[in-house]
């Protein structure tokens, strides 16, 4: 369908003077308060908290990666979409490039050399986005389809020893940056290699406030080692909730993604799984560590690779969460949440396929 | 002394949207009487069904409220002469939904019914609530199809049809449909501020024709003054006040039967099928005319209301008066209207031809300017799913747009294409500016049928 075209009245004279009157369909009344592009600076807004936290805790080198990943995935756009014969200022325009750019430098790890954040982003927005039809039209979330990309393209500069900043070994405290990721440690239990005073980390219970355990306090706060984003739960709760109160993201999302991994991270610990925590911090070291509160508030609440339907939303986040707890505990990554989004993803159409809401009064048949 | 009652429904409905009202523009407008203009052209259709056929031959003299067309079936209604005349050359007019249909031309001779005179006779008088019984439901019935009464909210369906007796569905409720949910309009509203007594008596009349107990009068909470004119004629009548919260579609009938009786019309059904007949305000009083002083439908309450507008009114005009006219009267359109629409903004039609005449179911003019449209470029749908978080029917509107584009069959039957009422609320959140109730129309008549 075109743009709306202004057309004159058929039978109406040029008018000398006077106001021109043009015809259209109806309804004539817009919502004034959201537009796509409002959309997408919503979502931008609410990284902030991560942007700050990742230069706090990374320094300079996260603002290097995010410009990188910005500038990547624009000239991505603009490339793949002038190969296709589109505008391709017009798909910069809608800012949905610089949000894929922004989510994906918060994925990736603050080491990451410039290049392995640049193949990401032109691999996130071309083969992810535009290669499908551009906005609204990809399967995948694009973002987790770059950093896909490079985690098996680069396994070195993202696997789990890679997050770790080789400490200085005359300085008195250790570097949070020089420590194993949570969700390494929870792996690889005590062997964590490279991080002295690691065993202390996994055997103490309820642990204390010391340099070298990672508490659920540094865990809420942002105090570890993880990519530039996802460190900080508190940041993203906030953006996150910040994002759920504008209805850019949906809420039933988030909430089937940390019900879910909550239930099976305390079935799991139960039945003894807890890899020498109490459950509370078992549960702790899963809700807060990790990719999860990033994934479910930023990466799984894109609205064009996730269900159109409250319940199929629902149905979404639930599926979500299971598969981030399978890849997190039975898989060889530490982390979980990429690969589950883009599983889940991939389940989006039949989803989107069974839940088809019943109008009210029943469904429409027989009568034409 | 107010009649506001318990009501069985929750006095709204899941989802819907809240336009500005704009109803600042004309609810204050007492409604005025334009002079009766030189000329009516009255269309041969403007309600649902068949066309009427034409009873008179050119330059025949009619007197107003005689019969000039009658009803060509049982679902039809027949028209009669709005002004006393000599008719003209049968012709034939494009209706605001685009139709062309046949009208007869009507040139004023003679003298007029006008003014404060004309208002009595529509709507001035002792209007009786009691001892209404002496009316059977056959005299009701043909009273009402004498008159030539259709819904007056817009659909403009023959008000006798909705009274035949259906042994197998009976009706309990009458409900008068007082919502007037669409912005700018506030003709329904001025007819209840000042003359309530005609559509109790016109719902009682109404509840004795389809034999129903209850009778009540649904109002939205944004018109409080409608509320305590419309209970303090009701008196006790028995006739019950239910007051809704303010949404847009709360006039669509499926919306306030859900609202006021909590009851759910079946898609593709009518509300007869849960025991329920709703009745415009408007209709009501027009009913109580035809009734005991055995009037016609000849004239109606229209606002012409807008940014565009240079005096916005509420006017009593004759049907198949012009929009040309009606405008003049209201000070002419503004330098800055770029839209004319009959009806409201969310579900009323733009006119390409402004001498288009009113008719039964015109319920007013909105002339919009260009800061109340949006002429944006349509984006990409990002499936962000507003739309499917404002349909009033439970619908996925962008799955049927996504349908209509394509022209793929089965994904619109898989989303229940039929069950769509245009209301718009899908195309007035859409972020993307995408036209999903163009599409769905578009998709509508393009389907082939089962």
């Amino acid at each position: 369908m075109e743009n709306k075209k202004q057309t004159e009245a058929p039978d109406s004279p040029p008018a000398p003077a006077g106001p021109v009157i043009h015809v259209a369909p109806s309804p004539h009344s817009y919502s004034t308060s959201l537009t796509t592009r409002r959309m997408m600076l919503d979502v931008l807004m609410a990284t902030a908290p991560l942007v700050i936290w990742a230069v706090i805790q990374f320094g300079v080198g996260a603002l290097i990666q995010l410009l990188v990943c910005v500038v990547g995935c624009v000239a991505a756009e603009i490339a793949f979409t002038a190969m296709r014969g589109r505008c391709p200022m017009k798909a910069v325009k809608d800012l949905s490039a610089i949000v894929t750019g922004v989510i994906l430098a918060m994925s990736l790890p603050g080491t990451a050399p410039w290049y392995v954040g640049l193949i990401a982003a032109g691999s996130a927005v071309g083969i992810g986005k535009v290669v499908f039809g551009g906005l609204g039209q990809n399967i995948f979330n694009p973002a987790m389809v770059g950093r896909a990309f490079v985690v098996i393209c680069f396994a070195g500069a993202l696997a789990a020893g890679a997050y770790e900043v080789p400490a200085d070994p005359d300085a008195d405290t250790i570097d949070v940056v020089s420590r194993a990721t949570p969700m390494t440690v929870l792996k690889t239990g005590a062997e964590a290699p490279a991080v002295p005073e690691a065993s202390e980390t996994t055997d103490s219970a309820g642990a204390d406030e010391d340099d070298s355990g990672v508490s659920i306090t540094s865990l809420f706060l942002g105090n570890v080692n993880g990519s530039i984003g996802e460190v900080s739960a508190i940041a993203c709760l906030i953006g996150g909730l910040y994002l759920c109160l504008r209805r850019t993201a949906a809420w039933e999302i988030p909430l089937g993604v940390i019900a879910a991994s909550a239930i099976v991270t305390v079935l799991v610990g139960l039945c003894g799984g807890g890899a020498g925590l109490s459950l509370l911090d078992f549960l702790g070291y899963h809700m807060f560590g990790g990719a999860m509160l990033f994934g479910a508030f930023y990466i799984a609440t894109d609205p064009v690779s996730s269900p159109i339907t409250p319940r199929g939303r629902l149905i979404f986040g639930v599926g979500l969460g299971l598969f981030i707890m399978l890849f997190r505990m039975m898989s060889a990554f530490p982390e979980g949440v990429m690969f589950a989004v883009l599983m889940m993803n991939a389940i989006v159409p039949l989803i989107n396929r069974c839940t088809i809401p019943t109008p009210v009064g029943g469904p429409a048949g027989g009568r034409k | 002394m107010t009649a506001l009652s318990d009501i069985p429904g929750k006095g709204s409905f899941p989802r819907g949207v809240h336009p500005p009202e704009g109803k600042l523009f004309a609810e204050n407008s007492a409604v005025e009487i334009p002079p009766q203009p030189a000329k009516v052209a009255i269309p041969l259709l403007q309600h649902t069904g068949a066309p009427a056929e034409s009873l008179v031959k050119i330059r025949q003299e009619v007197t107003l409220g005689e019969p000039i067309g009658k009803a060509g079936g049982f679902i039809s209604a027949g028209v009669h002469a709005t002004i006393t005349g000599k008719v003209g050359k049968q012709g034939v007019c494009t209706l605001p939904n685009g139709r062309h249909v046949s009208m007869i031309p009507i040139t004023a001779e003679g003298d007029q019914l006008e003014g404060q005179a004309l208002w009595d006779d529509c709507f001035g008088g002792y209007w009786p609530t009691e001892g209404l019984e002496q009316y059977s439901h056959e005299q009701i019935s043909q009273a009402v199809g004498d008159a030539g009464i259709v819904g007056l909210g817009g659909a403009a369906f023959p008000s006798h049809v909705k009274f035949a007796r259906n042994e197998a569905k009976p009706i309990d409720t009458i409900l008068i449909n007082g919502c007037e949910c669409e912005p700018y309009l506030t003709a329904d509203y001025r007819l209840m501020l000042e003359a309530p007594q005609p559509i109790i008596t016109g719902a009682l009349l109404a509840a004795r024709a389809a034999g129903a107990k209850n009778v009540i009068i649904a109002i939205e909470d944004n018109k409080p003054q409608a509320v305590e004119t419309m209970a303090q004629a009701a008196g006790s009548s028995g006739v019950k006040i239910a007051e809704l919260h303010t949404k847009y579609p709360m006039g669509g009938e499926k919306q306030t039967i859900l609202a006021t009786l909590g009851r759910i019309v079946p898609t593709g059904g009518l509300p007869l099928d849960v025991g329920v007949v709703v009745v415009n305000v408007g209709t009501a009083a027009a009913i109580a005319r035809a009734v005991l002083r055995g009037k016609p439908l000849t004239h109606r309450i229209v606002t012409v209301s807008g940014a565009g507008i240079a005096n916005p009114k509420n006017l009593l005009v004759p049907i198949g008066a012009g929009y040309a006219e009606l405008i003049d009267y209201c000070g002419g359109l503004r330098d800055n209207a770029v839209r004319v629409v009959a009806g409201g903004p969310m579900m009323g039609f733009t006119l390409g031809n402004l001498d288009t005449p009113v008719t039964k179911g015109s319920s007013g003019l909105t002339v919009l300017t260009a800061s109340d449209i949006k002429q944006a470029e349509e984006t990409n749908c990002v499936r962000c799913g507003r739309c499917v978080d404002v349909c009033p029917l439970n619908l996925v509107p962008t799955k049927l747009a996504l349908a209509s584009k394509h022209e793929d069959w089965d994904l619109a039957r898989r989303h229940h294409l039929t069950a769509c009422m245009e209301c718009g609320c899908c195309a007035y959140a859409c972020p993307a500016s995408l036209p999903l109730v163009q599409l769905m129309r578009v998709a509508k008549a393009k389907m082939p049928r089962d």
